[in-house]
């Protein structure tokens, strides 16, 4: 049995964070001073840039800002953008947590907005830090993955021994998700074969068939540069190596970014955006996808690299697991788990993926991820459009 | 297609006619596949692929025992299988310089 804080909607969190966040570009530099002095206290950074109103960022911030490892909330306005920064710190409210909004054009200016959102935050870290914890069984965790940085090894190491890891936190009634239905493209059958009911693998090819027109619009793959110099050919290649992170379990829903999986059991997360493509590519970097996991309630997030991503991110810890030996010896700081040792006889998947799963329910007792004791607390959220999923989505009731 | 193969040489399913190679390997070096022995021509960096056989330019390059794309050029056993003798069935793979000689990835 786990351990972790009581959130008043009954969720409950592995950590017990602040969340100080911009509402617009011109308030990012006041958040960011606020946070500075607490930055090895759980105060994170988040945000978003635009000016124009969109209702997917409005809903991504609501889910953050009342995330199970979040306890309380401060947003940062400038005064004149367009994000309903009344509707984002109502719905902090009504979740019970303590929420402040300090609009930098009523405020007198950047040191006095600095200073008050500083004092604002000492206070309620101080209340935080006195909240014990609760039991918390594995079948109240969400947990995310993705892979990114990913070569030739991502697929026969890392991946595949995170879905180990997933079968095994499945089995303990866990709900896990996985994602990039653009780095699925090739994969839409055997996936559609997997799901709970038939009307479920539909809409899972439906999801892949999306990703395929949108990212053929745009003209590139989910693929970068560094993927081809590690060894991968094309996007099927690397579909089918990011496709073992989901394990065998059978697949019960498709959501999509901000919808919280109602059980345990296995989830795809569809990222691409719904309509004709209107604000360029689904998801800019790997970041903006980890934001995405953890606005769907994602406690962590495993991350599987073989080029050798060195990310975190704010809120939630990703664990860092390297399917590449020779990356590893060279980046070991910045990895949780070394998965490339399968390639050279020193373990198993089996054993990788054990050692996965210990990991993960271990940041409930206090372990921390190399990312979290190296600072990082990336994080990034653009513009985007959604339809809500559909009724064979999701699990019968 | 029977016989021994280079454990260094990853086959992930038996339909495939790809090998992953699971550490890196210099030109020049001599491997096992499937009974046979085979010269490489090129250098091989861990996580890339070699052909199992001679495969024809059109035919699909097979690994996980997937499609993952179809063969641009005719490729012998024992070549570097990648973007410059394979192309996506879906979308072009984006590369910055000629891969098959890039150097050891340290930019």
């Amino acid at each position: 049995m786990t351990r972790g804080y009581l959130r008043a909607d009954g969720r409950k969190g592995i950590r017990n964070t602040i969340v100080v966040a911009y509402l617009v570009e011109c308030a990012h530099h006041v958040a960011r001073e606020i946070v500075i002095p607490f930055r090895d206290r759980d105060v994170h950074l988040i945000g978003f840039p635009g000016c124009y109103p969109n209702a997917y960022a409005q809903a991504m911030m609501e889910r953050l800002c009342t995330h199970p490892n979040v306890g309380g909330a401060l947003l940062v306005s400038l005064g004149c953008e367009s994000f309903n920064k009344f509707r984002l710190a109502e719905v902090v409210r009504a979740s019970g947590r303590p929420v402040r909004t300090i609009v930098i054009q009523g405020n007198g200016g950047t040191r006095k907005s600095v200073a008050e959102g500083r004092a604002w935050v000492a206070e309620v870290r101080a209340e935080l830090d006195r909240l014990e914890t609760v039991p918390m069984r594995v079948d109240e965790w969400i947990i995310g993955t993705v892979c990114g940085g990913s070569d030739g090894t991502s697929g026969i190491t890392g991946n595949p021994a995170a879905g180990r890891a997933f079968d095994l936190l499945i089995a303990e009634g866990a709900a896990c998700i996985f994602e990039e239905t653009g780095e699925l493209i090739g994969c839409e059958h055997i996936l559609a074969s997997r799901a709970a009911t038939e009307e479920l693998g539909q809409e899972l090819e439906a999801s892949i068939a999306k990703a395929a027109r949108y990212y053929a619009t745009l003209g590139y793959g989910s693929f970068a540069a560094g993927n081809a110099e590690g060894g991968l050919t094309t996007i099927e290649e690397k579909s089918m190596g990011a496709y073992a992170k989901s394990g065998a379990a059978p697949i019960s829903g498709l959501i999509k970014p901000g919808d919280i999986p109602p059980r345990g059991g296995l989830y795809l997360l569809d990222v691409v955006p719904d309509g004709e493509v209107r604000f360029g590519f689904p998801n800019i970097n790997d970041n903006a996808e980890i934001a995405e996991l953890i606005a769907c309630g994602a406690h962590a997030v495993l991350f599987i690299t073989g080029r050798g991503s060195v990310v975190g991110s704010a809120i939630a810890p990703v664990i860092k697991i390297c399917a590449n030996p020779d990356t590893y010896r060279r980046l070991a700081d910045d990895m949780d788990v070394d998965a490339g040792r399968i390639l050279e006889g020193k373990g198993t998947l089996e054993e990788v993926g054990r050692e996965i799963r210990d990991f993960v329910l271990a940041l409930a007792d206090g372990r921390r991820t190399r990312s979290e004791e190296l600072g990082h607390q990336e994080f990034i959220l653009t513009y985007k459009t959604f339809e809500p999923i559909g009724p064979a989505c999701l699990p019968a009731a | 297609m029977n016989g021994e193969t280079d454990p260094r040489l990853l086959r992930l399913s038996d339909a495939d006619n790809v090998l992953v190679v699971t550490t890196s390997l210099p030109a020049g070096a001599t491997v096992l596949v499937d009974g046979a022995h085979i010269l490489l021509r090129s250098d091989l960096r861990l996580g890339h692929k070699l052909a199992r056989r001679a495969i024809p330019a059109g035919e699909k390059i097979v690994k996980y025992g997937a499609p993952i794309g179809v063969a641009t050029a005719p490729i012998e056993a024992g070549a570097h299988v990648h973007v410059h003798n394979v192309r996506s069935d879906y979308t072009p793979t984006y590369h910055l310089e000629d891969v098959r000689t890039a150097a050891e990835g340290r930019s």
